[in-house]
């Protein structure tokens, strides 16, 4: 500033400084969780042992370990909990309501039909199930717009239709577990407790493609978002196309709960939980991509941890630590939405 | 009806929801650089007026033009550089501030790929300093009172900086003292560039005393225009409103002043 500056500094408004610092400690938190998650198991390393080894040094016979083993299921746990988290961020910016998110208004049940229908008709490859998994979760997602659109698609009324939608999905789930043969159903109701066991590269590829073209349309696509928390109205005197942006945003949204379920099963709760607790850190108005993001990859990589070694050699499938934690969460959101008056 | 004159006007308007219908078939000028202030009872589809001269409803029929162009057909940010609107009941995000709330009012003049400008943040400095509302800049909306909330969100109107503002009841909630500053305000916004402005109001005397142009509604048809010296009678005000008055000039500004009797058969008060 030069001696010409009036009194009070004028400062650039749009930064939110404590936005940064949280993302950026959500980040090192991140690293931190995927280190040690590289680390445990029946081999165990040291942190330092698994950063040389990522590095290209490390003691013989780490990187079989590391690179071939973990490396894929680490990354991949990163990948689902971001999507589940964006996409839950983005449809609570939506809704405008916690409760608005894909595992609570049917898309993540959906996108279960979807993969169940699969397993039940052609016994079910890791290849047909995705693809059941992502039709599932595109059709609720039509459904529900149509059910929902009533000149125009509005929070609270998505909520109501989504969780009417989401418990007869369930229903629907529950019919066709009770229909087929018991080892398709077995693998039926594994598959819905949502897992990474036994997950890898061929995982993790198609995963990252759709990412590649999702998280870009979602970055896009949230500066909208933003304009459309100040209401319909104010939104479209400020320009913005207001049910056009809608549509595109809700099928991001849908794209990412669909490939996150295709990838690891309905893995329950981070799209409801990790947008709001990156939420509370930030402060800030708004989808808050990045840190809900991270907060989903933090959120299922140390979930995947302690589902593997709490009870090893016996491994748990990482949707029943979701679902524990995650369940006690939403015990207390619906507590203190009801208290506020708002659900 | 021939082309209009007037930045804004409204040709052949039918404007509802769902089976009822508010406006049927309205023509309307709104006479550049003017003061038009729309008046009249609960319900008569003031706000459903302005809110369809926004292009935030949709009308059944007919069209609004602006510029002299269907507003349905030209770009969204386009419009929203040249027409602003604060609406009557806002809806604010949650955990935002006062300066990230102005701050979106400058969402129209942005482009995709460039950052925030030295123009957009003297736009919202100056936004900010016109309502007074400079030293709120960092505190959270939700905390602020009724009176701070509304100017806060003509701060974000004036951060847009349209030729043509559109405000649907702007001193609701403010305290004498602070309507008359925001009245002031708008009548400076006038004075100072050629801006055209459109203000629902219920205080008929703030109407008639600030308004260039005064538009009575009454069930969505308009009984009568003009300056509010020339237009403003007992006979309109019982007409609009079913209310007996008598209409005396105001002793500051020699507009009219409105002072209205009981709605009682006895008009003289019993305390
Ligand atoms: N979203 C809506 N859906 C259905 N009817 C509506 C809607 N908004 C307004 N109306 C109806 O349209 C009519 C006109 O409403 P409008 O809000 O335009 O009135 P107004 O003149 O602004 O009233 P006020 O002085 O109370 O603000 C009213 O009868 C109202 O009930
Ligand atoms: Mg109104």
């Amino acid at each position: 500033m030069t001696a010409t500056a009036p009194p009070k500094a004028p400062r650039r408004r749009r930064i939110r400084p404590r936005g940064v610092t949280v993302t950026a400690a959500l980040a090192l938190l991140l690293g931190a969780v995927v280190v040690v998650a590289l680390g445990v198991g029946d081999y165990p390393l040291a942190p330092g042992d698994v950063v040389a080894t990522l590095l290209g040094g490390g003691p013989p016979g780490a990187e079989f370990i590391v690179m071939e083993l973990r490396l894929p299921r680490v990354l991949l746990g990163c990948a689902v909990g971001a999507a589940f988290a964006m996409s839950g961020a983005v449809f609570q910016s939506l809704t405008r309501n916690p409760l608005g998110s894909p595992d609570i208004i049917g898309f993540t049940v959906g996108s279960a039909s979807g993969g169940i229908a699969v397993i039940m008709v052609f016994g079910g490859g890791a290849a047909q199930i995705a693809t059941g998994a992502i039709g599932g979760g595109l059709l609720t997602g039509l459904a529900m717009y149509l059910l929902a659109y009533r000149g125009g698609v509005h929070g609270i009324r998505l909520v109501l239709v989504g969780i009417g939608i989401s418990a007869m999905l369930e229903a629907l789930n529950a019919f066709l577990l009770s229909r087929a043969e018991v080892n398709k159903a077995q693998s039926a109701s594994a598959w819905l407790v949502g897992s990474l066991n036994g997950r890898g590269w061929e995982h993790l590829r198609p995963l990252t493609a759709a990412l590649v073209v999702l998280v870009p349309c979602a970055a896009l696509l949230a500066r909208n978002l933003r304009m459309l928390e100040l209401g319909d109205t104010t939104a479209t005197a400020l320009g913005i196309p207001v049910e056009r942006s809608r549509l595109a945003l809700m099928t991001v949204g849908v794209g990412l709960t669909a490939v996150a379920t295709a990838t690891a099963g309905p893995v329950a709760f981070i799209a409801l939980a990790a947008p709001q607790l990156a939420k509370r850190l930030t402060r800030a108005p708004g989808p808050n991509l990045p840190a809900a993001a991270l907060m989903g990859a933090v959120l299922l990589s140390v979930s995947d941890v302690a589902a593997q070694r709490l009870l090893a050699p016996t491994q748990l499938p990482v949707g029943v630590m979701t679902g524990v934690v995650g369940g006690l969460y939403l015990g207390w959101l619906m507590l203190t939405e009801w208290r506020a008056g708002r659900a | 009806m021939p082309e209009p004159e007037n930045r804004l006007a409204a040709r052949g308007l039918t404007v509802g929801y769902d089976r009822r219908t508010v406006i049927e078939d309205l023509d309307l000028d709104i006479p550049d650089g003017s003061i038009t202030v729309i008046v009249g009872p609960n319900g008569c589809g003031k706000s459903t007026l302005l809110h369809t001269l926004a292009r935030v409803l949709k009308p059944r029929s007919g069209s609004v033009l602006l510029d002299g162009e269907d507003i349905a057909r030209l770009p969204s940010k386009e419009v929203a550089r040249r027409l602003g609107l604060l609406t009557q009941q806002p809806v604010t995000p949650d955990a935002i501030t006062v300066g990230d709330l102005v701050s979106r009012g400058r969402h129209p003049h942005r482009r995709l790929l460039r950052g925030w400008s030295a123009e957009d943040e003297e736009a919202v400095n100056r936004a900010l300093a016109a309502t007074d509302t400079e030293d709120l800049a960092d505190r959270a909306v939700d905390e602020l009172s009724g009176g701070q909330r509304q100017r806060v969100w003509l701060a974000m109107l004036l951060a847009q900086d349209t030729p043509i503002m559109l405000l649907d009841e702007p001193t609701t909630f403010l305290d004498i003292a602070h309507q008359i500053d925001m009245l002031d305000l708008c009548a400076t916004l006038h004075r100072d560039r050629t801006r055209t402005l459109v203000m629902v109001l219920h205080d008929l005397n703030h109407a008639c005393r600030y308004a260039t142009h005064l538009i009575a509604l009454k069930d969505g048809a308009v009984v009568a225009q003009g300056p509010p010296g020339e237009i403003v009678t007992p006979a309109l005000i019982e007409d609009v409103f079913g209310l007996p008055c008598q209409v005396i000039p105001d002793p500051v500004t020699a507009t009219p002043l409105i002072v209205p009797l009981s709605r009682s058969h006895d008009t003289t008060p019993t305390a």
